[in-house]
C-alpha cells in the first residue's frame, strides 16, 4: 500500500552559473551588477530536490507536489517555462529578492508563512524538501529554520536517497564526511529533507506536464504576496571579488618525461 | 558583555576532531578581542568527560556538557536540543562551532530556537578595537567574499575548517557541568554509515593534493580512439601512488547519464565547484579539464595549483593556476606514476 505524501520544494532562482558575477553596492546592500537582467536558473540542488519530489510522488498516487519559491516575479515567471515542462508541480510564489545576500532567518519566516497557508496542506504528511545549500547565500540554514517554525524536528541535509517502506517509513543517505553516507531510518513524515545531487537524472521535456502546470503557474503569479525582507540587524562592511590573480607559468614544449619529473618533485615537497 | 560559547561534538572515541580544535583557537581569539569576555566550552557526545580534560588549559571559565547514549549519534532532534539547551545554560551570545555535516544539520535550527542568526561557512570571526565582531564568508558559491556584522543575538558561527591553527594546549583535568535535556520522542535512528571500499575510497579530506579530473579523459584522443579503461588505471594508480584525494568536473560525472563513456569509480561527491563542494587541500592538479569559472570556483581553497591541459589558452592559464603543462595528460601521468611507484 503506497504512502501519500504531501512534498513542498522550497527553492527559488539563482543566476546562470555560466555568467559573470560582479558585487555591486546599493542603498539597500549589496547585490550584482545588472541581477535583473541576468539569466536565471531554478537553483541546482532546488532542482534535484524537485526530481526526487515529483518521482516520489508519481510512485505514491495520491501524493501531491508544491513549489514554494521566494523570488522575484517577473524573473521566476521566465524560469517556470522550462521548469514546468519537467514535472507536475502547484507553484506557490512570494514576490522578492532572491539574492545570496538576504537575511535567511527572514527568507524563513517567508517561505514557512507561504506553506502554513497552503490550502488542503495536511502536516501531518508533509516532506518538506529544498537543497541542502544554494548557489547564491549557500548557507544551507534558511530550510532547517522553516522546518523549525513548522515544527518538523526530523530533518536531513546532505541528502542523496530517500527509500520509503510499504508502512511510510523511510530510510535515509545524507552525506558524510570522506565520501561516506549516513544511513538512517524515520518513522514517516513529517520530516525535512535538504538534498544534494540525488540519483536521478533530469526528466526530459514533457509538454502535456508543461500544460497541466500552466493552468496554475498564472494564477500563482498573479496573487504573489510580497516578501518582507529587510535585513534587520544585518550588515555588509564589504562584498568583493578575490583580487588574487596568479602570475601562471605556461610550460610548452617540455617532453612529458621532464614535465612528470617536475610534477612529482612538487608533490615530495614539502 | 559578549559571552561566547565554544560548541562542538565529540568524536565516537571521545577525542575532538582538528575541526573542532580549529574553531576553539576561533573561539579563544574572539573572547581575547573581546577584551577577556567569558569563554564556556560546550560539549555534546556519548561520553564528554575525555574531550573536556583535553581542553582544561583553554582558559574557559566553564565546561558544559550533553552527554548520553543518545546524543552519540548525528542527528538532528537531538544534536539541536543539546545545542539549545548548551547556548541558554551558558547564556551564550556568541556560539562558534566547527562546520561539519553535524553541526550544519543541526546548529541553523538551534539559532532558530534560540531566536538568533546563524552563519554558516564563515572563515573567519574577530573582534575591532571597538568591540564590533566582523565575520567573513564567501557568496555565490565562492565567487566574491563578504564581510557582515550583526547586531541580533545569540549569533551562531560555523567556522571552516583550515582557517585557524588547531588549538594545541596541555592536556588536564576539569569539571564539567551536565546540562540536562528534554528530547521528544525519536523518530530517527542512526543505522550506520555507508562507504566505499577502502580500495575504492577516492575522496580524503586530509590528502595533501587534490586531482582533478576533467572530461577530457574520456574523449577521443589523439588516435581516435577513446581510452576510458587506462584512464581509470592512470587516475586510480596515481591516486593510490600519491594519497591523492580525487575531484571531477560537472561534465565528468555527468556522463553517466548521457550513455557517455564513463569512470566507474566517479559520482556526484567527486564533483568540485560551482554545484559540487569546495575542499580544502595544500596542493591541486588539475588534468583535462579546462578551468573555466564554474570549476575554478572549487578550487578557492587550494593553495598551489598546476594543471595539464593540451590548450595552452585555456582558462587555467589566465591567471587561475601557478602552472600550466601545455602536455597530453596520459602521457604524462603515465610517466608520474612510473615515476612514483619506483620510489
Amino acid at each position: 500500500m503506497p504512502s501519500v505524501f504531501h512534498i513542498v520544494v522550497c527553492g527559488s532562482i539563482v543566476p546562470d552559473p555560466l555568467q559573470t558575477l560582479e558585487p555591486i553596492t546599493t542603498p539597500t546592500g549589496p547585490a550584482l551588477k545588472n541581477e535583473l537582467m541576468l539569466p536565471a536558473v531554478l537553483d541546482p540542488w532546488a532542482w534535484h530536490a524537485l526530481f526526487e519530489a515529483a518521482n516520489l510522488a508519481k510512485n505514491n498516487p495520491g501524493s501531491k507536489v508544491w513549489l514554494v519559491a521566494l523570488g522575484p516575479k517577473a524573473k521566476l515567471q521566465q524560469v517556470m517555462m522550462s521548469v514546468a515542462q519537467k514535472a507536475p508541480f502547484e507553484l506557490v510564489v512570494i514576490d522578492g529578492p532572491a539574492s545570496g545576500f538576504t537575511e535567511s532567518a527572514e527568507v524563513a519566516s517567508e517561505l514557512a508563512a507561504a506553506i502554513t497557508s497552503i490550502a488542503g496542506l495536511d502536516k501531518t504528511k508533509l516532506l518538506l524538501f529544498g537543497g541542502w545549500e544554494s548557489a547564491s547565500r549557500g548557507a544551507g540554514t534558511t530550510l532547517p529554520m522553516v522546518g523549525e517554525r513548522l515544527g518538523i524536528t526530523d530533518q536531513f541535509q546532505g541528502v542523496d536517497q530517500i527509500s520509503v517502506q510499504p508502512d511510510g517509513s523511510f530510510e535515509v543517505l545524507e552525506r558524510i564526511e570522506g565520501g561516506k553516507h549516513q544511513v538512517s531510518t524515520c518513522a514517516g513524515a513529517p520530516a525535512l529533507l535538504g538534498w544534494a545531487t540525488g540519483n536521478l537524472p533530469e526528466p526530459p521535456n514533457n509538454p502535456q506536464v508543461g500544460m497541466a502546470n500552466m493552468r496554475t503557474l498564472m494564477p500563482a503569479l498573479q496573487k504573489a504576496k510580497p516578501a518582507k525582507v529587510t535585513n534587520t540587524g544585518l550588515a555588509y562592511a564589504s562584498v568583493a571579488l578575490p583580487k588574487q590573480r596568479r602570475e601562471t607559468r605556461i610550460v610548452k614544449d617540455m617532453p612529458a618525461d621532464e614535465i612528470a619529473q617536475e610534477i612529482v618533485a612538487w608533490i615530495r615537497a614539502d | 558583555m559578549e559571552s561566547i560559547l565554544f560548541l562542538a561534538c565529540v568524536e565516537a572515541d571521545g577525542s575532538l576532531a582538528k575541526a573542532a580544535r580549529e574553531a576553539l583557537s576561533a573561539a579563544k581569539n574572539l573572547a581575547a578581542g573581546l577584551g577577556g569576555a567569558p569563554l564556556v566550552v560546550g560539549l555534546i557526545g556519548a561520553e564528554v568527560q575525555s574531550a573536556a580534560n583535553a581542553l582544561a588549559a583553554c582558559g574557559a571559565a566553564r565546561f558544559l556538557g550533553v552527554a548520553g547514549a543518545e546524543f552519540a549519534p548525528s542527528r538532528y532532534t537531538t544534536d539541536t536540543a543539546a545545542a539549545t539547551a548548551l547556548a541558554k545554560a551558558a547564556g551564550a551570545t556568541i556560539v562558534v562551532a566547527p562546520a561539519s555535516s553535524r553541526t550544519n544539520r543541526c546548529l541553523a535550527g538551534a539559532a532558530q530556537r534560540l531566536g538568533g542568526r546563524v552563519d554558516s561557512h564563515a572563515t573567519s570571526i574577530a573582534a575591532a578595537a571597538d568591540g564590533k565582531i566582523s565575520l567573513t564568508r564567501w557568496y555565490y558559491r565562492q565567487r566574491m567574499e563578504g564581510v557582515l556584522t550583526r547586531t541580533a543575538r545569540p549569533w551562531v558561527v560555523l567556522l571552516e575548517s583550515g582557517c585557524a591553527p588547531a588549538y594545541a594546549g596541555v592536556p588536564g583535568t576539569t569539571t564539567v557541568e551536565a546540562v540536562a535535556v528534554e528530547l521528544p520522542a525519536l523518530r530517527t535512528t542512526v543505522t550506520g554509515v555507508r562507504a566505499p571500499a577502502s580500495d575504492a575510497q577516492t575522496i580524503r579530506p586530509d590528502a595533501k593534493l587534490l586531482f582533478v579530473a576533467g572530461a577530457g579523459w574520456t574523449k577521443k584522443q589523439a588516435d581516435g580512439q577513446v581510452h576510458a579503461t587506462e584512464a581509470e588505471q592512470l587516475i586510480l594508480g596515481f591516486l593510490a601512488s600519491a594519497k591523492a584525494s580525487l575531484g571531477s568536473t560537472k561534465s565528468l560525472v555527468d556522463l553517466s547519464g548521457e550513455g557517455q563513456a564513463v569512470l566507474k569509480f566517479m559520482s556526484h561527491l567527486n564533483q568540485v565547484g560551482q554545484t559540487g563542494s569546495t575542499p580544502r587541500h595544500p596542493k591541486g592538479l588539475a588534468t583535462c579539464c579546462h578551468g573555466e569559472e564554474p570549476h575554478t570556483v572549487g578550487w578557492r581553497f587550494i593553495n598551489e595549483r598546476r594543471a595539464i591541459n593540451l590548450n595552452a589558452a585555456c582558462s587555467w592559464a589566465q591567471g587561475k593556476a601557478d602552472v600550466l603543462y601545455v602536455a597530453d595528460a596520459f602521457d604524462v601521468m603515465r610517466k608520474v606514476n612510473a615515476l612514483l611507484s619506483s620510489g
